[in-house]
Formats: C-alpha cells, structure tokens, sequence
C-alpha cells in the first residue's frame, strides 16, 4: 500500500517543535529555480538537485561528529526521490538558514528532518514523474520511479533521471502550502532500515577527511592562547619578549577577557602569533603573565561538593509533586535513603577545539568543526562588530563533538584574531587547554529517600537534586535548573509512585557549564536507576520484577496534566508521549537478551537500569567482575533500545556502542577537580577516559519500532553507570553512590 | 635544513629539528592525516611508522627521524587497499574517525609484528589509542579479520 499524505503547511510545522518552527518550515520549503529556461539542473528545493548527468547531490545540513548523521539524512532524502545511492553526492552545507535548523545537538536531526528529507525526495521524485509523463506525452499515473529511472508501466519503457533534469527544471513547483504527495510504502524502502556505510568512510581510513584542524588557507597563521587559569581571570600585565624570541613566533596579542558569565564569547588572553603550531606552543611557555584571578580564585571542589550535598539536604524548590510524601514516608513499613554525586567531566572530543578564520573587508569566513554554523556565525558577528550576514561558516567534519562544538567560542578566538592580525588565523587547543577550560558537565548531588509497604511495594519517592545550570554560563544570578534541564531523569521519572515529589536545590557556578553527552540525565538517571536497585534490594526482590513493579502498567504519563512544567525535549506529547509499555519492553528485552538470572561466576554480577530520554527507551544490563583488589571489568554490555523509527541500523548501533564505552568512562574513571580556582587534571594522564582494554562485549538490540524517530545519539549514555554500579552492589553487596567508583572500596578485607 | 624520508620520498623540512615530527608532518609539510591529540604520547592520534615500527609522532622531533623511514597514513596504501584499511571498511568502524588513522597505524605495525596475535596481544598492543566515540569493540573485530586476511 501506498500511503498518501496530504500536507498542509500546519501539519508540516507541527510536532510542537517550537522555536524551531521557522528552522523547519524554511527547510524543506521548495525554492523556486531561477531562470529555469536556462537552468539545466533540478532543485526542487534546497536539500537536493539534479545534473543532466543524473548526479544527484543532497545537501546534509546538520553537522557530522560521529553519528552518521551526514550520510542517514541524504538516505531518507534518496530514498523518497528513488536515487540510486552509486549516484549520490552529498555535500556538507554552509551555515545558512535557508536549511531550517542546523544545531546538531540533542538527539533530534533525524527526528525533526526525517519528514522534511522525506517530502523533499518525494517531491523531487513526482516532479520526476511528471517530467516523463511531459516528454513522453503520457498520463503521469503511468510513470512510475524506479530507482533511477521513470517507468512508463504500460509500455515498460524507460528514461534515466538525467534525461528528465531538464524538463523537470521548467516544471512549476508545488506548493509548499498544500502539496500532495505520495510517499513510497516501507515495502520498497530502499535504503531506510537498510545497514549503509557512511559516505566518509574511506578518507577517513585514508586520511584525507578534513576536520576543523585541518583547515589550511594560504597565508595561514598559527595561534596558541594562553588563557587565565581561573575562570572569570584577567590579564593584569604580560610580557612577551622571550616568547617573541622563539623562531617562528610573529607577534603577541592579547583578546580581552570577556565578563563572565562569558557564554559563547571567547575566555580572552594572550595569544602568540607563529609560522606554526609548535613554535606557537613553544612560544607560550616563555610568556610571563600577572593574572588577575578574579572572584573565582578559591573555587574549590572539595569545599564546593560539600557545599552541593548540604543544600541537598534541605528542602527545595518542588518541580513536581502528587500525594503527600512526608506523611507516606514517615508511615512506610521500610524506609531508605541515599546520596549521589556525579562530578563535573571534561568533553575531550579527539579533535580539540581549533578553527581557522579569514576576516577581510569587513566579511568574515571561518572553516569551523561546529555543531552550530548559525549560531557561530551570529556570536562571530557580535564578536567582530559586523553583520551575519557578512559571516560564513563552513562546516568541516568534527572530530568528535559530545555538545563541546556547540560552543563557539574558539571560533571567535580565531576571527577575533584574524581581525586584529588583518590575515587568516587558525587558532589550535592544546588537550590542556581543553581539559581546564571546557564547559563541562554538570557537578551534581542528590538525595533521594523511598518508602515500601509490608509487602515491599513503593509507596513514596523523594527526589532532590542540586546541580550548576547551563544558564549560568550565559546569565548572572542563575541558581536552579530549568524545566529543560529537569526534565532529564527528575520530573520524567516514570514510576508509579502515588506519593512523589521532585525538588531542585539552589547552587551558584564557577566555571562554564554546558551540554555533555545526554547532559542531565547523566547524573539523574544515576541516582534514579540506582536508587530504584536500592528499593528493591530493601523490599528484597529481583532487580527487573521489582522495575516491572515500579513502572507499574502500559500507559501513557501526562505530565502537564498533573501541573509539571514538563518541556517534553521540545517534543508534542501527543507524538512523543511518555509510554510506560515501551518502557517496560526495553527492560523485558535487556533482561531476556543478557540472560538475566543466569549463573555467573563468584564476585560476577549483572546490574540493569531502565531509562527514557532524548525521547528514546533504553535498557542496559551490564555484567561487572570486581576482582579481590577492588579492580573492575566489564565483561558484558546489554542495550536494549526502542528509538522509534530508525534510519540506519549500523549506525544506531553504532551509537550504543559508544554509548556503553562514554558510560563507563564516566562511570569508572572521568574526574574534573578545582583546587584554588584552577583545574587540576591536566591532559590524558590524568583526565581519565575508556581505552580498550575495558571494552566489554557489547550488544544492542534495536526495537523494531514504527513509533515517530526518537535521539540515538545521547539516549545510550545514561542507564550505563547505574547499570555497572547495580552490578557491583550484586556481585558485592557495596552500593556506589559516588562517581567515578572508587575502587578502594571493593577490595576485600583479607587484601586490606 | 633537515631532511625526511616519508612514505619513499626525500622531504627537506624548513624547521628547527627539535620541531615534534607531527607538526612537521601537518604544518610544515602539509599531510593533515596523521592527527594531534594529545601531545604527550597519550593518546595515539598521532601514530605514524619509523622503520615499520609504531611511534608516536607527537614526542618526536624531527631530528630523532632523520635518518628512518616515515610512513603516515597517506603512505600506508595509495588507495586504502592495505589489509587494516580493507578490514576498518568493512566493520564500518569509524564514528567521528579523527582518531582512526592512529588507529589504523598501531594496528598495521602490530600485525607486522604479530601476524596471528591472541585477543589480549589486540587489547596490549591497542591500549595506548584512545577513541572518544568508543569504536574499540569493532577495532578490535576489524584487526582479527585483518589477521586472517594479511
């Protein structure tokens, strides 16, 4: 069967998606081509076009950091038009807004672009059709495409899509407002659920892919900034006559420090100016700078943890409540308690923030490795004084994102400095100065207290977090979380709980804080998922009973309705509901692939945390040994994922590979600590991540789901850490509240 | 001014040969294949071969290579058709891949060396590469398949 849609412009915008409405309507708008008469090549809007060879080329607007997102999108797009993939081009887009939305962050490219790439090929494809129905004079019901190529049914003759560019160039377009358009049935789905390898893959294995690092421009200067060690620090004075002596080295310039909180503006410093990135690094070490510290030069973590759990212990702002909680806690048959701390982590992408800039004339150019070409451009234009429209970013490859390239500031670093220096600049991170001077995650804590009937049932839930909001990088003043930011793992909690209530606690910032990997569900479904484990160790039953129990039946969870100010990932409820029978299914499937209750070994043990974010279900059930030293391996990873519908398997699974690794290097090694205002680790050695030698055996298993696209990027994350830390509880009765896991404690006795 | 031999050629290289070989190679030389990441020899990212052997490009200067032959990336195969590359391909092993020409590196030179290695040799020889994205699990399946196919 054939699905017919007719599109209204409402249905279009719809899904809520709020601000990004205009990002979505200017996306997949058909643009007129102008002059057609002479205009030999197919655009029937800005995603995609047509040569006569019968080259297609899409556009892939959102930016590519390792999840395959430039190759899934040009996918749906080719396989709505009926491309034959050999003959697909895909280019990377400017930052431009003609593309809709373009901030790669949060999980959602395929779930806000699946339609519009979708309705961009089809109407490519009908526009196709109906240029065959034209050259051969013939009813257009009878031209059919199959891939590549017209068909004219009743005579089985053909026309390549090359031959057709250029008819279906003079074609009128049809309206964006009211469009009929047919979609292919999932039947003859070409490419879509189809495992692809990504359109990069052999430069990358051959070394020619381009990253933001590797821009090179001709008359090209290298620059290494030495920036305050102490966020919100100043320079006082500087001298640079030894720096300037290194050979190389050109010139010193100082960037004014931006007053923080400094958002996306650059830290300011002192930069040294060389014929190479070596001489410039070189040159960095004999500058001799007094800073300022500035009000953070005490930040301590130690003293600021501290700080953290206390507030946590006091009652809170409440961001969602129903029945009494204190009265069902204080007549609870069990009642138990617990305290979690995750710490603040370093993004530390393997490509550091580096850009190269070209600002002349008043335009600006920058080759950037960002997630967010447009957003660059507008804080490049802030920057430098000029309009946006003078600014172009060109989208290189990123090597490695995880929310760090969503930030630009080093891309203004490196415009700031070409405007000065009036010559291309590329400005290059060392991994230190990505280390001590990220937004990074969330320092967070959090108390949670839980009461069980006689029969061990749950009958309250208290859930109190205290954490440094994102907006506090960019306002003065911010001491709670934003609804945005709760609904990562505290107001969602999906638990059928009748009395429940979710508190925020206030807290002020001392360094920049920003999006990492599934942000705040990374502490929250720690606590959550953990502290689940723990109730069901207290009413003394099995983990995923108990879960199946505490998630209670299939149903739908309207938390606006209950008063929860309750953004839903920018997401209609109605499309994306929070559904307590896709919940239920991962963990049924987790605990059924990963052979739960099988026997393992003495000091082995599985652990399962059950989780929704990015508006994905997820399960993991990680398998722990825990040696008599304390040591931790990882023998075994289950994920178990339903993201609705899915575009390219391979990656998706991709995706939770890496997502298990991500989670257990935040679960057992990654640590960002400050002691006088200064950060303290300083590169890899120091600043933990996941090597291979941890890497467990990892298997994912994909929901074959038909539900509207859910994230795949980030949704991984989460449910890992509580899931090894509820492994190491059975496999030794320790309970790990406190990220990342400190092995000590899991020695036994006869070591100590 | 110091002289190079990379990948079969003679290179002359306009730099202080205390230079580390890496920023010779990207800068100097202009081959962008062979990646930074770290600069202290922690990471990987930088891999390249002297004498057939695996080194981190980043802790050597140009005047510790004079005299040894360089391979980068760019000179493993002129067409991605050495085995790691044909075995990288098709367990579809990137993500980001900006790590994976070290990757791919470390990996041809411990083949080299140990054509027929144990899961735990793999796991040795590759533990001193990092990969954000998290690609060991297929490095380590792409590097077996390299085995048997070398």
């Amino acid at each position: 069967m054939t699905d017919i849609v007719k599109l209204d412009r409402r249905e279009i915008l719809g899904a809520g998606a709020g601000v990004f409405v205009l990002g979505v309507y200017a996306g997949f708008r058909p643009f007129p081509v102008a002059n057609a008469a002479e205009n030999t090549s197919f655009a029937p809007n800005v995603y995609v076009s047509m040569d006569e060879t019968g080259t297609v080329t899409i556009v892939a607007h959102r930016s590519e950091m390792g999840t395959g997102i430039r190759t899934g999108l040009p996918m749906v797009l080719a396989d709505e038009m009926d491309a034959d993939w050999a003959r697909v081009k895909v280019v990377q887009a400017d930052g431009d807004a003609k593309y809709g939305d373009q901030n790669t962050d949060g999980s959602r490219s395929v779930r806000q672009f699946y339609q519009p790439m979708r309705v961009a090929g089809a109407t490519a494809r009908q526009m196709l059709e109906q240029a065959a129905s034209r050259i051969w004079n013939v009813s257009v019901d009878d031209c059919q495409a199959v891939k590549h190529t017209v068909v004219h049914t009743p005579t089985g003759r053909t026309l390549d899509y090359g031959a057709l560019a250029k008819v279906a160039a003079t074609l009128p377009l049809p309206q964006a407002d009211h469009m009929e358009l047919t979609f292919k049935p999932r039947s003859k789905w070409l490419y879509v659920d189809t495992p692809m390898p990504i359109v990069d893959l052999q430069d990358i294995v051959q070394g020619k892919a381009k990253y933001g690092i590797d821009t090179e421009v001709p008359g090209m200067k290298h620059a290494s900034i030495e920036r305050c060690p102490v966020y919100g620090g100043k320079v006082k004075s500087y001298d640079a006559a030894e720096a300037l002596k290194v050979p190389g080295v050109e010139q010193v310039v100082e960037i004014p420090a931006t007053p923080i909180p400094s958002g996306f503006m650059p830290l300011g410093g002192i930069a040294v100016i060389a014929s190479n990135t070596w001489a410039a690094q070189q040159g960095r070490t004999k500058l001799k700078i007094d800073w300022d510290y500035g009000p953070n030069a005490k930040f301590d973590t130690t003293a600021y943890r501290a700080e953290l759990e206390s507030v946590a212990q006091k009652p809170g702002r409440i961001v969602r409540t129903q029945g009494n909680v204190d009265q069902s806690l204080q007549s609870a048959a069990k009642r138990i308690s617990a305290d979690y701390f995750v710490p603040h982590l370093a993004h530390s992408p393997m490509e550091v923030p580096a850009c190269a800039a070209s600002v002349a004339n008043g335009k600006c150019i920058a080759w950037a490795p960002s997630q967010n070409p447009q957003g660059a451009a507008e804080v490049l234009a802030n920057a430098l004084g000029i309009k946006q429209s003078d600014v172009t970013i060109h989208t290189t490859l990123l090597g490695g994102g995880f929310g760090r390239k969503s930030k630009p500031d080093f891309i203004a670093e490196a415009a700031v400095l070409s405007q000065k220096l009036n010559a291309p600049v590329k400005v290059t991170w060392t991994r230190e100065d990505e280390i001590k001077h990220d937004y990074y995650h969330a320092i967070c804590a959090q108390h949670l207290e839980g009461g069980l009937d006689s029969n061990g049932r749950p009958t309250a839930w208290l859930h109190r977090t205290v954490f440094p909001a994102i907006e506090a990088t960019f306002q003065p003043g911010v001491i709670y979380g934003s609804a945005g930011e709760l609904q990562q793992g505290v107001t969602d909690v999906p638990y059928a709980i009748s009395n429940l209530r979710c508190e925020n606690g206030p807290i002020g910032n001392h360094v920049r804080i920003g999006w990492y990997r599934s942000v705040y569900n990374i502490p929250h479904a720690f606590a959550v998922c953990s502290f689940a484990d723990e109730m069901a160790s207290a009413a003394g039953k099995d983990p995923v009973e108990f879960l199946r129990a505490l998630i209670g039946s299939p149903r739908h969870i309207d938390l606006k309705a209950m008063g929860v100010d309750y953004p839903n990932y920018g997401a209609s409820m109605e499309e994306y509901p929070i559904d307590t029978g896709r919940l239920l299914n991962v963990l049924n499937l987790a605990a059924t692939k990963s052979g739960w209750g099988s026997a393992l070994p003495e000091r082995h043990a599985r652990g399962i945390a059950v989780h929704r974010s990015f508006l994905t279900y997820v399960a993991v059930v990680a398998q722990v040994a825990v040696g008599h030293d304390g040591q931790i391996t990882v023998p075994r990873i289950d994920l178990a994922l339903d993201a609705g519908q899915i575009v390219n398997p391979d990656r998706v699974r991709a995706q939770f590979e890496g997502a298990a690794i991500m989670g257990i290097s935040n679960a057992l090694y990654s640590n960002i600590t400050a002691k006088q205002g200064q950060i303290e680790q300083t590169n890899f050695t120091d600043y933990l991540v996941a090597r291979t030698d941890i890497t467990p055996e990892t298997h994912v298993h994909i929901v074959d789901s038909h539900a509207p696209p859910g994230g795949v990027g980030e949704p991984g994350v989460p449910p890992v850490a509580p899931a090894i830390c509820n492994a190491i509880f059975a496999a030794t009765g320790k309970r790990i509240r406190s990220l990342p896991i400190d092995t000590s404690m899991l020695q036994t006795a006869s070591l100590n | 001014m110091p002289q190079l031999r990379i990948n079969g050629q003679t290179l002359t290289v306009d730099a202080d040969p205390q230079m580390p070989l890496l920023w010779a190679i990207r800068d100097v030389l202009g081959m962008t294949g062979t990646k930074f990441g770290c600069g202290v020899g922690a990471c990987g990212a930088c891999t390249i071969h002297l004498d057939g052997n695996a080194t981190r490009s980043c802790i050597t200067t140009i005047s510790d290579a004079a005299g040894h032959e360089i391979t980068t990336i760019e000179g493993l195969s002129h067409d991605g058709s050495h085995p790691v590359q044909k075995a990288w391909v098709s367990h579809n092993v990137p993500q980001c891949g900006y790590c994976q020409p070290g990757q791919i590196m470390q990996a041809a030179a411990f083949l080299k060396e140990t054509p027929k290695p144990t899961d735990q040799q793999i796991v040795d020889a590759m533990a001193g590469n990092i990969c954000r994205c998290g690609t060991y699990q297929r490095i380590r399946a792409a590097i077996k398949s390299a085995a048997e196919a070398i």
